[in-house]
C-alpha cells in the first residue's frame, strides 16, 4: 500500500474540499465537509480499493488520514 | 368457532429460517400449529432453530438458494404447501458511486432472483395447494423510504413488490394470495453485520416515532397473519412495519 495513493483516494471522497488541503497528517474528523455520508464513502472506498470491509467502529479511533492508512495496511498485509 | 389466525393443518415453507425474521417466524408459525419446512444456507443455524422449537417433525434443508439446480432439487422434495414465507436476504451498505455490476449481481441474486426462481419452481412443480398464501420480505427501504448506502438493497426490495403484483393476479384464480411485508430496521444479525457502529444505530433508532428498532417477532406476527385464513381476501397488498418511520 502506498500512502500517497491512499491520501488521494481518501481526498476523492470529498466534493467541496480542495484535495490539496488533505494530507497524511490531516485530522479528518475536523474537516468542514466531513459527515456520515463521507465516512460511508471512505469505508466503501477502503473495501473496493484495498479489499478490507472496514466498519465505523474501526474508523472511530483513527484521528489522521495516516492513522486510517496504518489501520488498513495492518489488515491487508 | 375456529380461530382464523391459527395455522393448524397448514404446511409452511420458510426461507432464510436460521436467523432474524425467518427464525422468529418459524417459531411463531410453530406456535400457531403449522407444519414446517425450513431452508437456509446455515446448516448449524437450522439445527439450532429446530432444537429451539423442539419439534422433530420439522424438515430442514441446508441449501444455497442462488444455486438454481440445488433449488430445483430441493423443491422436488417438498410436500404440498399451504404457505410460503420467501424471506432470505442479504444487506449491502454501498454508496451509489461505488455500486458496480458485481455488487448488483450479488445482491439481486439473493434478494430478488432466488425468490423468483423459488416461486417459478413451486408453481411448475405444482407444490402450492389451492388457497395457499405467499409472503415476501420486501422492506421499508426502496419502497417507502430511501436509506443512505441502500440504493442496491432498496432496488432489490422494490423489484420484489413489482413481481408480487403480477404474481397475485396470476395465482388469484386458484385462491392463492401474494403479499409483501415491509419492515423498517429490525434488530437482527443482518443489521449487526453492516458497517454501522452501535452508536450510529442507537442514534438512527431515535428517528423512529415509536422510539426503537423493531424486533424479529414483531414482524413474525404480521407474517403469521398473512399466512393465516384471517387474510383470505387479501392479495397484492403491502404491509408496512416501520415503527412510524415513514410517516415523518
Amino acid at each position: 500500500m502506498d500512502i500517497k495513493d491512499f491520501v488521494a483516494n481518501f481526498a476523492d471522497q470529498f466534493d467541496d474540499t480542495d484535495p490539496e488541503m488533505i494530507t497524511a497528517g490531516t485530522a479528518f474528523h475536523d474537516l468542514e465537509e466531513w459527515s456520515s455520508l463521507i465516512a460511508l464513502s471512505v469505508l466503501n472506498m477502503v473495501n473496493k480499493q484495498y479489499g478490507y470491509n472496514m466498519t465505523f467502529d474501526e474508523m472511530k479511533p483513527c484521528v489522521t488520514v495516516e492513522d486510517l492508512f496504518n489501520f488498513v495496511a495492518s489488515k491487508v498485509k | 368457532m375456529a380461530n382464523p389466525f391459527s395455522l393448524e393443518g397448514k404446511t409452511v415453507l420458510i426461507t432464510g429460517a436460521a436467523s432474524g425474521i425467518g427464525r422468529a417466524t418459524a417459531k411463531e408459525c410453530a406456535n400457531m400449529g403449522a407444519t414446517l419446512v425450513l431452508f437456509d444456507l446455515n446448516e448449524a443455524g437450522l439445527a439450532s432453530v429446530k432444537a429451539d422449537i423442539g419439534d422433530e417433525s420439522i424438515v430442514t434443508m441446508a441449501l444455497n438458494l442462488t444455486d438454481y439446480d440445488a433449488l430445483c432439487n430441493a423443491v422436488e422434495q417438498l410436500p404440498k404447501l399451504d404457505g410460503v414465507f420467501s424471506n432470505a436476504g442479504i444487506v449491502l451498505s454501498l454508496m451509489a458511486k461505488f455500486s458496480k455490476k458485481e455488487d448488483m449481481e450479488k445482491i439481486f441474486n439473493v434478494n430478488t432472483f432466488s425468490h423468483i426462481n423459488l416461486i417459478q419452481q413451486l408453481i411448475s412443480q405444482k407444490k402450492l395447494n389451492k388457497g395457499a398464501s405467499i409472503v415476501f420480505t420486501s422492506s421499508m427501504s426502496g419502497v417507502y423510504a430511501g436509506l443512505v448506502g441502500g440504493s442496491l438493497y432498496g432496488s432489490t426490495k422494490g423489484a420484489i413488490v413489482g413481481y408480487s403484483k403480477a404474481l397475485a393476479i396470476e395465482l388469484a384464480p386458484r385462491g392463492i394470495r401474494v403479499n409483501t411485508i415491509h419492515p423498517g430496521m429490525i434488530e437482527t444479525p443482518l443489521t449487526k453485520n453492516t458497517a454501522l457502529s452501535q452508536d450510529v444505530l442507537d442514534e438512527d433508532a431515535k428517528n423512529y416515532p415509536l422510539g426503537r428498532y423493531g424486533k424479529p417477532e414483531e414482524v413474525a406476527y404480521a407474517v403469521v397473519y398473512l399466512l393465516s385464513d384471517a387474510t383470505v381476501w387479501m392479495t397484492g397488498s403491502q404491509l408496512l412495519l416501520d415503527g412510524g418511520y415513514s410517516v415523518k
